[in-house]
Protein backbone atom coordinates (compact mmCIF):
# COMPACT_ATOMS: atom_id res chain seq x y z
CA UNK A 1 0.00 0.00 0.00
CA UNK A 2 2.97 2.72 0.11
CA UNK A 3 3.39 4.05 -2.85
CA UNK A 4 6.85 5.64 -4.10
CA UNK A 5 4.91 6.99 -7.34
CA UNK A 6 2.28 8.46 -4.71
CA UNK A 7 4.97 9.97 -2.80
CA UNK A 8 5.96 11.09 -6.20
CA UNK A 9 3.84 12.67 -7.78
CA UNK A 10 3.08 14.33 -4.29
CA UNK A 11 6.17 16.11 -4.46
CA UNK A 12 5.65 17.05 -7.58
CA UNK A 13 2.43 18.97 -7.10
CA UNK A 14 3.74 20.77 -4.52
CA UNK A 15 6.95 21.91 -6.19
CA UNK A 16 4.86 23.20 -9.24
CA UNK A 17 2.03 24.89 -6.64
CA UNK A 18 5.26 26.46 -5.46
CA UNK A 19 6.89 27.81 -8.59
CA UNK A 20 3.71 29.18 -9.97
CA UNK A 21 2.80 31.30 -7.44
CA UNK A 22 4.91 33.82 -7.90
CA UNK A 23 4.39 35.78 -5.26
CA UNK A 24 5.29 32.98 -2.56
CA UNK A 25 8.37 33.24 -4.52
CA UNK A 26 9.31 36.43 -4.27
CA UNK A 27 8.20 36.68 -0.41
CA UNK A 28 10.11 33.35 0.78
CA UNK A 29 13.42 34.56 -1.53
CA UNK A 30 13.11 38.15 -0.30
CA UNK A 31 12.23 37.92 3.13
CA UNK A 32 15.65 36.71 4.82
CA UNK A 33 17.16 39.49 2.97
CA UNK A 34 15.50 42.11 4.39
CA UNK A 35 15.98 40.76 7.60
CA UNK A 36 19.59 40.62 7.12
CA UNK A 37 20.09 44.22 5.22
CA UNK A 38 17.50 45.97 7.82
CA UNK A 39 18.28 43.93 11.24
CA UNK A 40 21.55 42.81 10.60
CA UNK A 41 22.91 46.23 9.61
CA UNK A 42 20.12 47.68 12.08
CA UNK A 43 22.18 45.68 15.18
CA UNK A 44 25.65 45.75 13.98
CA UNK A 45 25.88 49.13 15.20
CA UNK A 46 24.62 48.52 18.39
CA UNK A 47 26.49 45.44 19.12
CA UNK A 48 29.48 46.25 19.74
CA UNK A 49 31.72 43.13 19.76
CA UNK A 50 35.25 45.01 19.88
CA UNK A 51 36.81 45.94 16.96
CA UNK A 52 39.90 43.46 17.44
CA UNK A 53 37.45 40.46 19.08
CA UNK A 54 37.75 37.17 17.30
CA UNK A 55 35.18 35.42 14.77
CA UNK A 56 32.09 36.63 13.10
CA UNK A 57 30.68 39.80 12.83
CA UNK A 58 27.33 40.30 13.95
CA UNK A 59 26.51 40.16 10.33
CA UNK A 60 27.87 36.97 9.57
CA UNK A 61 26.40 35.81 12.88
CA UNK A 62 22.80 36.21 11.82
CA UNK A 63 23.05 34.51 8.55
CA UNK A 64 22.82 31.27 10.08
CA UNK A 65 19.59 32.28 12.21
CA UNK A 66 18.21 33.96 9.01
CA UNK A 67 18.89 30.23 7.02
CA UNK A 68 16.78 28.84 10.02
CA UNK A 69 13.78 31.46 9.80
CA UNK A 70 13.47 30.57 6.15
CA UNK A 71 13.66 26.72 7.04
CA UNK A 72 11.36 27.56 9.77
CA UNK A 73 8.71 29.66 7.46
CA UNK A 74 9.13 27.77 4.53
CA UNK A 75 8.31 24.32 6.48
CA UNK A 76 4.97 26.16 8.02
CA UNK A 77 3.94 27.38 5.36
CA UNK A 78 4.37 23.88 3.32
CA UNK A 79 2.08 22.30 6.06
CA UNK A 80 -0.38 24.70 5.43
CA UNK A 81 -1.18 23.30 2.42
CA UNK A 82 -2.57 20.12 4.65
CA UNK A 83 -5.50 22.64 5.84
CA UNK A 84 -5.79 24.11 2.88
CA UNK A 85 -6.15 20.90 0.87
CA UNK A 86 -8.14 19.71 3.19
CA UNK A 87 -10.48 23.20 3.37
CA UNK A 88 -10.66 22.60 -0.53
CA UNK A 89 -11.50 19.09 -0.91
CA UNK A 90 -8.33 18.00 -2.92
CA UNK A 91 -7.14 16.49 0.64
CA UNK A 92 -10.07 13.72 0.13
CA UNK A 93 -9.16 13.10 -3.51
CA UNK A 94 -5.65 11.53 -1.75
CA UNK A 95 -7.65 10.12 1.52
CA UNK A 96 -9.60 7.75 -0.98
CA UNK A 97 -7.13 7.02 -3.42
CA UNK A 98 -5.49 3.27 -2.70
CA UNK A 99 -2.52 4.45 -0.65
CA UNK A 100 -1.52 4.12 2.87
CA UNK A 101 -1.92 7.26 5.23
CA UNK A 102 1.37 6.78 5.61
CA UNK A 103 2.37 7.49 1.59
CA UNK A 104 0.24 10.78 2.40
CA UNK A 105 2.64 11.72 5.27
CA UNK A 106 5.58 10.83 3.56
CA UNK A 107 4.67 13.22 0.86
CA UNK A 108 3.49 15.90 2.52
CA UNK A 109 6.79 15.40 4.78
CA UNK A 110 9.52 15.35 1.63
CA UNK A 111 7.92 17.97 -0.25
CA UNK A 112 7.88 20.64 2.99
CA UNK A 113 11.59 19.45 3.50
CA UNK A 114 12.53 19.80 0.11
CA UNK A 115 11.29 22.90 -0.66
CA UNK A 116 12.69 24.38 2.83
CA UNK A 117 15.78 22.65 1.61
CA UNK A 118 16.18 24.86 -1.48
CA UNK A 119 15.21 27.64 0.18
CA UNK A 120 17.47 27.66 2.25
CA UNK A 121 20.55 26.44 -0.31
CA UNK A 122 19.47 29.82 -2.23
CA UNK A 123 20.07 32.09 0.64
CA UNK A 124 23.72 29.90 1.22
CA UNK A 125 24.73 31.63 -2.35
CA UNK A 126 24.90 35.09 -0.69
CA UNK A 127 26.74 34.02 2.21
CA UNK A 128 30.33 35.60 -0.27
CA UNK A 129 29.00 38.32 -0.06
CA UNK A 130 29.13 38.87 4.04
CA UNK A 131 32.59 37.79 3.73
CA UNK A 132 31.85 34.13 4.68
CA UNK A 133 34.23 31.64 2.97
CA UNK A 134 31.89 29.09 2.56
CA UNK A 135 34.24 25.84 1.34
CA UNK A 136 32.52 22.62 -0.79
CA UNK A 137 32.89 20.26 2.79
CA UNK A 138 31.12 22.77 4.59
CA UNK A 139 28.55 23.51 2.05
CA UNK A 140 27.70 19.91 1.36
CA UNK A 141 27.60 19.41 5.80
CA UNK A 142 25.49 22.79 5.62
CA UNK A 143 23.12 20.85 2.89
CA UNK A 144 22.56 17.66 5.11
CA UNK A 145 22.46 20.04 8.39
CA UNK A 146 19.12 21.76 6.59
CA UNK A 147 17.76 18.90 5.14
CA UNK A 148 17.68 17.63 8.87
CA UNK A 149 16.28 20.92 10.24
CA UNK A 150 13.57 21.30 7.63
CA UNK A 151 12.45 17.54 8.34
CA UNK A 152 12.37 18.23 12.09
CA UNK A 153 10.32 21.36 12.02
CA UNK A 154 7.81 20.29 8.83
CA UNK A 155 7.24 17.22 10.76
CA UNK A 156 6.37 18.53 13.83
CA UNK A 157 4.12 21.13 11.56
CA UNK A 158 2.38 18.29 10.02
CA UNK A 159 1.51 17.10 13.40
CA UNK A 160 -0.29 20.53 14.32
CA UNK A 161 -1.94 20.34 10.78
CA UNK A 162 -3.21 17.08 10.91
CA UNK A 163 -5.67 18.53 13.40
CA UNK A 164 -6.97 21.45 12.68
CA UNK A 165 -9.64 21.67 10.08
CA UNK A 166 -9.48 25.60 9.21
CA UNK A 167 -6.88 28.02 7.67
CA UNK A 168 -7.82 30.52 11.02
CA UNK A 169 -7.33 28.03 13.66
CA UNK A 170 -3.31 26.87 11.77
CA UNK A 171 -2.60 30.73 11.83
CA UNK A 172 -3.25 31.50 15.46
CA UNK A 173 -1.41 28.68 16.52
CA UNK A 174 1.33 29.05 14.24
CA UNK A 175 1.83 32.89 15.40
CA UNK A 176 1.74 31.59 18.67
CA UNK A 177 4.23 28.60 17.90
CA UNK A 178 6.05 30.17 15.22
CA UNK A 179 7.37 33.72 16.40
CA UNK A 180 8.28 32.20 19.64
CA UNK A 181 10.49 29.59 18.28
CA UNK A 182 12.72 32.02 16.44
CA UNK A 183 13.40 34.54 18.81
CA UNK A 184 13.97 31.66 21.24
CA UNK A 185 16.65 30.14 18.51
CA UNK A 186 19.30 32.12 18.99
CA UNK A 187 18.94 33.47 15.51
CA UNK A 188 19.68 37.16 16.24
CA UNK A 189 21.40 37.13 19.94
CA UNK A 190 23.57 34.06 21.57
CA UNK A 191 21.21 31.75 23.70
CA UNK A 192 23.29 32.82 26.69
CA UNK A 193 21.83 36.21 26.67
CA UNK A 194 18.63 34.97 27.23
CA UNK A 195 17.10 34.94 31.07
CA UNK A 196 17.33 31.03 32.58
CA UNK A 197 13.56 30.50 31.91
CA UNK A 198 13.64 31.16 28.09
CA UNK A 199 16.32 29.34 27.61
CA UNK A 200 15.10 26.31 29.64
CA UNK A 201 12.04 27.28 27.03
CA UNK A 202 14.81 27.08 24.70
CA UNK A 203 15.92 23.60 24.88
CA UNK A 204 12.70 22.32 23.57
CA UNK A 205 13.27 23.92 20.53
CA UNK A 206 14.36 22.35 17.33
CA UNK A 207 15.01 25.56 15.57
CA UNK A 208 17.37 26.05 18.71
CA UNK A 209 19.45 23.75 18.00
CA UNK A 210 19.09 24.16 14.34
CA UNK A 211 20.36 27.24 14.51
CA UNK A 212 23.28 26.46 16.90
CA UNK A 213 24.05 23.66 13.99
CA UNK A 214 24.00 26.27 11.42
CA UNK A 215 26.50 28.38 13.36
CA UNK A 216 28.91 25.01 13.34
CA UNK A 217 29.10 24.87 9.70
CA UNK A 218 29.11 28.86 9.13
CA UNK A 219 31.30 30.19 11.35
CA UNK A 220 33.29 27.86 13.23
CA UNK A 221 33.84 27.43 17.07
CA UNK A 222 35.80 30.55 18.34
CA UNK A 223 34.38 34.13 19.49
CA UNK A 224 31.51 35.49 21.30
CA UNK A 225 29.30 35.04 18.80
CA UNK A 226 29.59 31.21 17.95
CA UNK A 227 28.25 28.23 18.72
CA UNK A 228 26.89 27.39 21.96
CA UNK A 229 26.08 23.24 21.76
CA UNK A 230 27.78 20.22 20.81
CA UNK A 231 27.02 20.04 17.43
CA UNK A 232 26.75 16.33 18.21
CA UNK A 233 23.77 16.76 20.58
CA UNK A 234 22.31 19.42 18.07
CA UNK A 235 22.27 16.53 15.53
CA UNK A 236 21.05 14.22 17.95
CA UNK A 237 18.11 16.42 19.32
CA UNK A 238 16.74 17.20 15.68
CA UNK A 239 17.10 13.47 14.49
CA UNK A 240 14.59 12.29 17.56
CA UNK A 241 12.49 15.07 17.31
CA UNK A 242 11.66 14.43 14.00
CA UNK A 243 11.55 10.66 14.18
CA UNK A 244 9.22 11.57 17.51
CA UNK A 245 6.88 13.81 15.19
CA UNK A 246 6.85 11.52 12.05
CA UNK A 247 5.65 8.89 13.60
CA UNK A 248 2.95 10.95 15.71
CA UNK A 249 1.99 12.80 12.09
CA UNK A 250 1.80 9.11 10.87
CA UNK A 251 -0.80 7.95 13.81
CA UNK A 252 -3.00 10.92 13.81
CA UNK A 253 -3.67 10.64 9.82
CA UNK A 254 -4.40 7.09 10.41
CA UNK A 255 -7.23 8.09 12.19
CA UNK A 256 -10.59 7.15 10.74
CA UNK A 257 -13.36 8.67 12.69
CA UNK B 1 -35.49 -11.29 -13.60
CA UNK B 2 -32.14 -12.45 -14.81
CA UNK B 3 -29.87 -12.89 -12.58
CA UNK B 4 -27.33 -10.45 -11.72
CA UNK B 5 -24.52 -10.01 -9.32
CA UNK B 6 -24.26 -7.66 -6.51
CA UNK B 7 -21.12 -5.05 -6.35
CA UNK B 8 -22.68 -3.28 -3.21
CA UNK B 9 -23.52 -5.23 -0.42
CA UNK B 10 -24.69 -3.14 2.83
CA UNK B 11 -26.32 -5.08 5.98
CA UNK B 12 -28.03 -3.56 8.64
CA UNK B 13 -25.46 -0.50 8.60
CA UNK B 14 -25.37 1.91 11.79
CA UNK B 15 -23.49 4.62 12.54
CA UNK B 16 -23.08 7.09 15.38
CA UNK B 17 -22.09 10.49 14.57
CA UNK B 18 -21.63 13.96 16.36
CA UNK B 19 -23.53 12.07 19.33
CA UNK B 20 -26.56 11.80 16.51
CA UNK B 21 -27.85 8.23 14.77
CA UNK B 22 -26.75 9.69 11.25
CA UNK B 23 -26.98 5.86 9.33
CA UNK B 24 -29.51 3.36 11.58
CA UNK B 25 -29.84 -0.30 9.78
CA UNK B 26 -29.84 0.79 6.36
CA UNK B 27 -29.56 -2.46 4.07
CA UNK B 28 -29.51 -2.56 0.12
CA UNK B 29 -27.97 -4.71 -2.70
CA UNK B 30 -26.64 -2.74 -5.45
CA UNK B 31 -26.02 -4.49 -8.70
CA UNK B 32 -22.92 -4.69 -11.50
CA UNK B 33 -23.96 -2.39 -14.06
CA UNK B 34 -26.86 -0.19 -12.68
CA UNK B 35 -27.50 3.54 -11.76
CA UNK B 36 -28.62 3.95 -8.75
CA UNK B 37 -30.26 6.18 -7.10
CA UNK B 38 -29.85 7.60 -3.50
CA UNK B 39 -32.47 9.67 -2.35
CA UNK B 40 -33.00 12.00 0.52
CA UNK B 41 -33.39 15.38 2.43
CA UNK B 42 -30.41 17.02 3.42
CA UNK B 43 -28.57 15.43 6.81
CA UNK B 44 -30.99 12.01 5.94
CA UNK B 45 -27.53 10.32 6.06
CA UNK B 46 -26.71 9.76 2.38
CA UNK B 47 -23.09 11.31 2.53
CA UNK B 48 -22.73 9.75 5.79
CA UNK B 49 -23.56 6.14 3.57
CA UNK B 50 -21.16 7.08 1.24
CA UNK B 51 -18.47 7.83 3.05
CA UNK B 52 -18.37 4.93 4.64
CA UNK B 53 -18.73 3.18 1.27
CA UNK B 54 -15.54 4.85 0.54
CA UNK B 55 -13.67 4.34 3.58
CA UNK B 56 -13.60 7.53 4.70
CA UNK B 57 -15.27 7.11 7.86
CA UNK B 58 -16.02 3.82 9.96
CA UNK B 59 -19.26 2.18 10.85
CA UNK B 60 -20.34 1.13 14.41
CA UNK B 61 -22.14 -2.27 13.12
CA UNK B 62 -23.55 -3.74 10.46
CA UNK B 63 -21.35 -4.80 7.11
CA UNK B 64 -20.56 -2.88 3.82
CA UNK B 65 -19.35 -4.73 0.81
CA UNK B 66 -17.89 -3.13 -2.53
CA UNK B 67 -16.94 -5.17 -5.34
CA UNK B 68 -16.72 -8.10 -2.65
CA UNK B 69 -13.84 -6.16 -0.52
CA UNK B 70 -15.09 -5.31 3.36
CA UNK B 71 -15.49 -1.63 3.87
CA UNK B 72 -13.77 -1.99 7.66
CA UNK B 73 -11.28 -4.28 6.48
CA UNK B 74 -9.66 -4.40 3.15
CA UNK B 75 -9.76 -0.41 2.49
CA UNK B 76 -6.84 -0.34 0.29
CA UNK B 77 -8.52 -3.35 -2.19
CA UNK B 78 -12.56 -1.26 -2.00
CA UNK B 79 -10.44 2.19 -2.90
CA UNK B 80 -9.08 0.69 -6.14
CA UNK B 81 -12.03 -0.44 -7.13
CA UNK B 82 -14.29 2.68 -6.77
CA UNK B 83 -13.76 5.92 -8.92
CA UNK B 84 -15.70 9.15 -6.91
CA UNK B 85 -16.99 12.51 -7.32
CA UNK B 86 -17.68 14.58 -4.13
CA UNK B 87 -20.08 17.22 -3.62
CA UNK B 88 -17.73 19.71 -3.32
CA UNK B 89 -15.54 20.39 -6.01
CA UNK B 90 -11.73 18.72 -4.94
CA UNK B 91 -9.39 19.75 -8.44
CA UNK B 92 -6.21 21.71 -7.36
CA UNK B 93 -6.89 24.87 -8.85
CA UNK B 94 -3.31 25.88 -9.65
CA UNK B 95 -2.69 22.85 -11.63
CA UNK B 96 -3.91 22.38 -15.30
CA UNK B 97 -6.48 19.53 -16.08
CA UNK B 98 -3.70 17.22 -17.48
CA UNK B 99 -1.72 17.60 -14.50
CA UNK B 100 -5.07 16.91 -12.05
CA UNK B 101 -5.38 13.80 -14.24
CA UNK B 102 -1.94 12.97 -14.33
CA UNK B 103 -1.82 13.42 -9.96
CA UNK B 104 -4.68 10.88 -10.10
CA UNK B 105 -3.43 8.26 -12.01
CA UNK B 106 -0.22 8.21 -10.18
CA UNK B 107 -1.89 8.08 -6.92
CA UNK B 108 -3.50 4.59 -8.32
CA UNK B 109 -0.39 3.43 -9.41
CA UNK B 110 -0.82 3.57 -13.36
CA UNK B 111 2.64 3.66 -15.06
CA UNK B 112 3.57 6.92 -17.88
CA UNK B 113 2.23 4.88 -20.94
CA UNK B 114 -0.82 3.85 -19.72
CA UNK B 115 -1.83 7.14 -18.12
CA UNK B 116 -1.32 9.00 -20.87
CA UNK B 117 -3.33 7.14 -23.09
CA UNK B 118 -6.25 7.22 -20.67
CA UNK B 119 -5.88 10.67 -19.97
CA UNK B 120 -6.29 11.33 -23.45
CA UNK B 121 -9.09 8.89 -24.20
CA UNK B 122 -11.01 10.49 -20.89
CA UNK B 123 -10.42 13.98 -22.01
CA UNK B 124 -12.19 13.28 -25.43
CA UNK B 125 -15.14 11.70 -23.51
CA UNK B 126 -15.75 14.43 -21.76
CA UNK B 127 -15.02 16.90 -24.68
CA UNK B 128 -12.18 18.47 -22.75
CA UNK B 129 -9.48 17.82 -25.14
CA UNK B 130 -8.73 21.22 -26.45
CA UNK B 131 -8.17 22.11 -23.13
CA UNK B 132 -5.55 19.83 -21.54
CA UNK B 133 -3.07 22.31 -20.80
CA UNK B 134 -5.23 24.76 -19.30
CA UNK B 135 -5.00 25.89 -15.48
CA UNK B 136 -8.19 24.86 -13.95
CA UNK B 137 -8.72 28.08 -11.71
CA UNK B 138 -10.04 29.16 -15.54
CA UNK B 139 -12.81 26.52 -16.18
CA UNK B 140 -16.87 26.40 -15.19
CA UNK B 141 -18.66 24.54 -12.92
CA UNK B 142 -19.94 22.72 -15.28
CA UNK B 143 -16.44 21.85 -17.30
CA UNK B 144 -15.09 21.17 -13.53
CA UNK B 145 -17.55 18.43 -12.59
CA UNK B 146 -17.33 16.98 -16.31
CA UNK B 147 -13.38 17.07 -15.25
CA UNK B 148 -13.79 15.61 -11.77
CA UNK B 149 -16.03 12.87 -13.71
CA UNK B 150 -13.23 12.10 -16.01
CA UNK B 151 -10.71 11.62 -13.35
CA UNK B 152 -12.95 9.36 -11.12
CA UNK B 153 -12.64 6.73 -13.59
CA UNK B 154 -9.03 6.90 -15.18
CA UNK B 155 -8.57 3.93 -13.15
CA UNK B 156 -11.82 2.31 -14.61
CA UNK B 157 -13.85 1.46 -11.17
CA UNK B 158 -16.13 -1.07 -10.70
CA UNK B 159 -18.51 1.14 -9.30
CA UNK B 160 -18.47 5.36 -9.42
CA UNK B 161 -19.83 7.16 -6.76
CA UNK B 162 -21.47 10.64 -7.27
CA UNK B 163 -22.44 12.39 -3.87
CA UNK B 164 -24.74 15.10 -5.66
CA UNK B 165 -23.09 15.10 -9.17
CA UNK B 166 -25.26 18.99 -9.88
CA UNK B 167 -24.83 20.64 -6.53
CA UNK B 168 -24.80 24.60 -7.02
CA UNK B 169 -24.74 23.86 -11.00
CA UNK B 170 -27.39 26.06 -12.88
CA UNK B 171 -30.22 23.70 -14.63
CA UNK B 172 -28.78 23.66 -18.04
CA UNK B 173 -25.51 22.59 -16.73
CA UNK B 174 -27.09 20.41 -14.17
CA UNK B 175 -28.88 18.68 -17.11
CA UNK B 176 -25.88 18.24 -19.46
CA UNK B 177 -23.96 16.81 -16.59
CA UNK B 178 -26.63 14.54 -16.00
CA UNK B 179 -26.77 13.18 -19.93
CA UNK B 180 -23.14 12.91 -19.83
CA UNK B 181 -23.27 10.74 -17.03
CA UNK B 182 -25.66 8.30 -18.66
CA UNK B 183 -22.74 8.24 -21.60
CA UNK B 184 -20.20 7.50 -19.55
CA UNK B 185 -21.96 4.68 -17.92
CA UNK B 186 -22.85 3.14 -21.55
CA UNK B 187 -19.43 3.63 -22.61
CA UNK B 188 -17.60 2.19 -19.61
CA UNK B 189 -19.79 -0.17 -18.48
CA UNK B 190 -19.35 1.27 -14.85
CA UNK B 191 -21.85 0.91 -12.05
CA UNK B 192 -23.30 4.43 -10.89
CA UNK B 193 -24.17 5.12 -7.73
CA UNK B 194 -25.08 8.64 -7.00
CA UNK B 195 -26.73 10.71 -4.52
CA UNK B 196 -28.70 13.66 -4.96
CA UNK B 197 -31.92 15.63 -3.76
CA UNK B 198 -33.23 16.33 -6.92
CA UNK B 199 -36.29 14.31 -7.93
CA UNK B 200 -36.52 14.90 -11.20
CA UNK B 201 -32.65 13.66 -11.70
CA UNK B 202 -33.73 10.70 -10.02
CA UNK B 203 -36.18 9.75 -12.84
CA UNK B 204 -33.78 8.86 -14.78
CA UNK B 205 -31.91 5.90 -12.24
CA UNK B 206 -32.71 2.12 -12.99
CA UNK B 207 -33.37 1.85 -8.86
CA UNK B 208 -33.69 4.27 -6.04
CA UNK B 209 -33.60 4.07 -2.65
CA UNK B 210 -35.35 6.68 -0.94
CA UNK B 211 -33.54 7.53 2.80
CA UNK B 212 -35.06 9.33 5.40
CA UNK B 213 -33.67 9.77 9.15
CA UNK B 214 -30.75 6.94 8.07
CA UNK B 215 -33.53 4.40 7.04
CA UNK B 216 -34.31 3.60 4.21
CA UNK B 217 -38.11 3.77 3.70
CA UNK B 218 -38.57 2.60 -0.06
CA UNK B 219 -36.39 1.10 -2.37
CA UNK B 220 -37.18 0.34 -6.27
CA UNK B 221 -37.13 1.25 -9.67
CA UNK B 222 -39.09 4.77 -10.24
CA UNK B 223 -41.61 3.31 -12.26
CA UNK B 224 -42.62 0.85 -9.15
CA UNK B 225 -42.44 3.49 -6.93
CA UNK B 226 -44.38 5.75 -8.74
CA UNK B 227 -46.65 3.11 -9.45
CA UNK B 228 -47.39 2.12 -5.89
CA UNK B 229 -48.96 5.60 -5.29
CA UNK B 230 -51.90 4.30 -7.20
CA UNK B 231 -53.11 7.59 -7.34
CA UNK B 232 -52.93 11.41 -8.85
CA UNK B 233 -51.98 14.39 -6.26
CA UNK B 234 -54.21 16.89 -5.95
CA UNK B 235 -52.50 19.94 -4.59
CA UNK B 236 -54.74 22.81 -3.30
CA UNK B 237 -54.88 25.90 -2.11
CA UNK B 238 -57.46 26.80 0.66
CA UNK B 239 -58.55 29.62 2.86
CA UNK B 240 -57.38 28.01 5.91
CA UNK B 241 -55.60 24.69 5.20
CA UNK B 242 -56.17 23.51 9.03
CA UNK B 243 -60.01 23.38 8.36
CA UNK B 244 -59.59 21.69 4.96
CA UNK B 245 -57.41 18.85 6.17
CA UNK B 246 -60.22 18.59 8.52
CA UNK B 247 -63.02 18.38 6.26
CA UNK B 248 -61.45 16.42 3.98
CA UNK B 249 -60.85 13.73 6.50
CA UNK B 250 -64.54 13.72 7.68
CA UNK B 251 -65.42 13.98 4.22
CA UNK B 252 -63.38 11.13 2.18
CA UNK B 253 -61.45 9.65 4.85
CA UNK B 254 -58.23 11.20 3.48
CA UNK B 255 -55.54 12.40 4.95
CA UNK B 256 -53.63 15.32 3.11
CA UNK B 257 -50.51 16.32 3.88
CA UNK B 258 -49.74 20.08 4.74
CA UNK B 259 -47.27 22.23 3.51
CA UNK B 260 -46.65 25.26 3.40
CA UNK B 261 -47.15 25.32 -0.37
CA UNK B 262 -51.11 23.97 0.36
CA UNK B 263 -52.57 20.75 1.02
CA UNK B 264 -51.15 17.20 -1.16
CA UNK B 265 -54.15 14.49 -1.03
CA UNK B 266 -53.06 11.76 -3.32
CA UNK B 267 -56.47 10.03 -4.97
CA UNK B 268 -57.23 7.20 -6.84
CA UNK B 269 -58.77 9.20 -9.74
CA UNK B 270 -58.48 12.81 -9.68
CA UNK B 271 -60.72 14.02 -12.30
CA UNK B 272 -63.75 13.04 -10.46
CA UNK B 273 -62.52 14.24 -7.03
CA UNK B 274 -62.11 17.54 -7.57
CA UNK B 275 -65.83 17.90 -8.61
CA UNK B 276 -66.85 16.14 -5.38
CA UNK B 277 -64.20 18.28 -3.43
CA UNK B 278 -66.29 21.33 -4.48
CA UNK B 279 -69.57 20.20 -4.31
CA UNK B 280 -69.94 21.00 -0.46
CA UNK B 281 -67.06 22.59 0.79
CA UNK B 282 -67.53 24.83 3.75
CA UNK B 283 -63.83 26.63 3.46
CA UNK B 284 -62.89 28.56 0.53
CA UNK B 285 -60.74 26.67 -2.36
CA UNK B 286 -58.09 29.49 -3.54
CA UNK B 287 -56.64 27.09 -5.95
CA UNK B 288 -56.34 23.42 -7.12
CA UNK B 289 -54.12 21.25 -9.29
CA UNK B 290 -53.67 17.72 -10.35
CA UNK B 291 -50.41 15.62 -10.92
CA UNK B 292 -49.79 12.42 -12.05
CA UNK B 293 -47.34 10.68 -9.60
CA UNK B 294 -43.72 11.88 -9.47
CA UNK B 295 -40.83 10.76 -7.36
CA UNK B 296 -41.32 13.53 -5.14
CA UNK B 297 -44.83 12.90 -4.29
CA UNK B 298 -43.92 8.88 -3.24
CA UNK B 299 -41.25 10.81 -0.85
CA UNK B 300 -44.09 13.22 0.18
CA UNK B 301 -46.77 10.52 0.93
CA UNK B 302 -43.59 8.37 3.00
CA UNK B 303 -42.70 11.24 4.56
CA UNK B 304 -45.62 13.48 5.02
CA UNK B 305 -43.11 15.95 3.41
CA UNK B 306 -41.00 17.78 0.96
CA UNK B 307 -37.92 16.54 -0.02
CA UNK B 308 -36.18 19.66 0.02
CA UNK B 309 -37.39 20.95 3.35
CA UNK B 310 -34.21 20.68 6.06
CA UNK B 311 -36.17 20.64 9.26
CA UNK B 312 -38.66 17.85 8.89
CA UNK B 313 -41.75 19.68 10.34
CA UNK B 314 -43.79 19.87 7.08
CA UNK B 315 -43.00 23.98 7.38
CA UNK B 316 -40.16 25.95 5.23
CA UNK B 317 -40.74 24.80 1.96
CA UNK B 318 -38.20 25.58 -0.25
CA UNK B 319 -38.77 26.71 -3.64
CA UNK B 320 -38.04 23.92 -6.24
CA UNK B 321 -35.42 25.66 -8.32
CA UNK B 322 -34.36 27.31 -5.32
CA UNK B 323 -31.13 28.19 -4.20
CA UNK B 324 -29.26 24.83 -3.61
Amino acid sequence: MFSYKAVYVIVLREFKRFFRQKGRLVVTLARPLIWLLIVGSGFSGIINIGAHAEGASYMQFILPGIVGMTILFSSVFSTISVVWDREFGFLREMLVAPVSRATIVAGKLLSGTLLSLFQGATLLLIAPLLGLRLSLPGFVAMLLLMFLVSLAITSFGLFVASYLTSLEGFNVIMNFIVLPMFFLSGALYPMDALPQPLKLLSFVNPLCFGVDAFKHALLGGNGRLSAEIPLIVDVAFLVVFSALFIAASAVSFERRK
Amino acid sequence: MALKSTIIEIQDLHKRYNGALAVSGVSLNVYEGEVFGFLGPNGAGKTTTISILCTLLNFDSGSAFVNGFDCKREPGKVRQSIGLVFQEVTLDNELTAYENLKFHCYMYNMGKKLAEERIDEMLVVVGLSDRKQEIVKKFSGGMKRRLEIARGLLHRPKVLFLDEPTLGLDPQTRTNVWEFIRTVKRSTGSTVFMTTHYMDEAEVCDRVAIIDKGRIIACDTPSTLKSSLKGDTIHLKTEDDEAAMKEIFERFGLKAAMTEAGLFIIVDNGEKFIPRLFERSKTGILSISLKRPSLEDVFLNLTGKKIREGNGHGKGIVSRHGGA
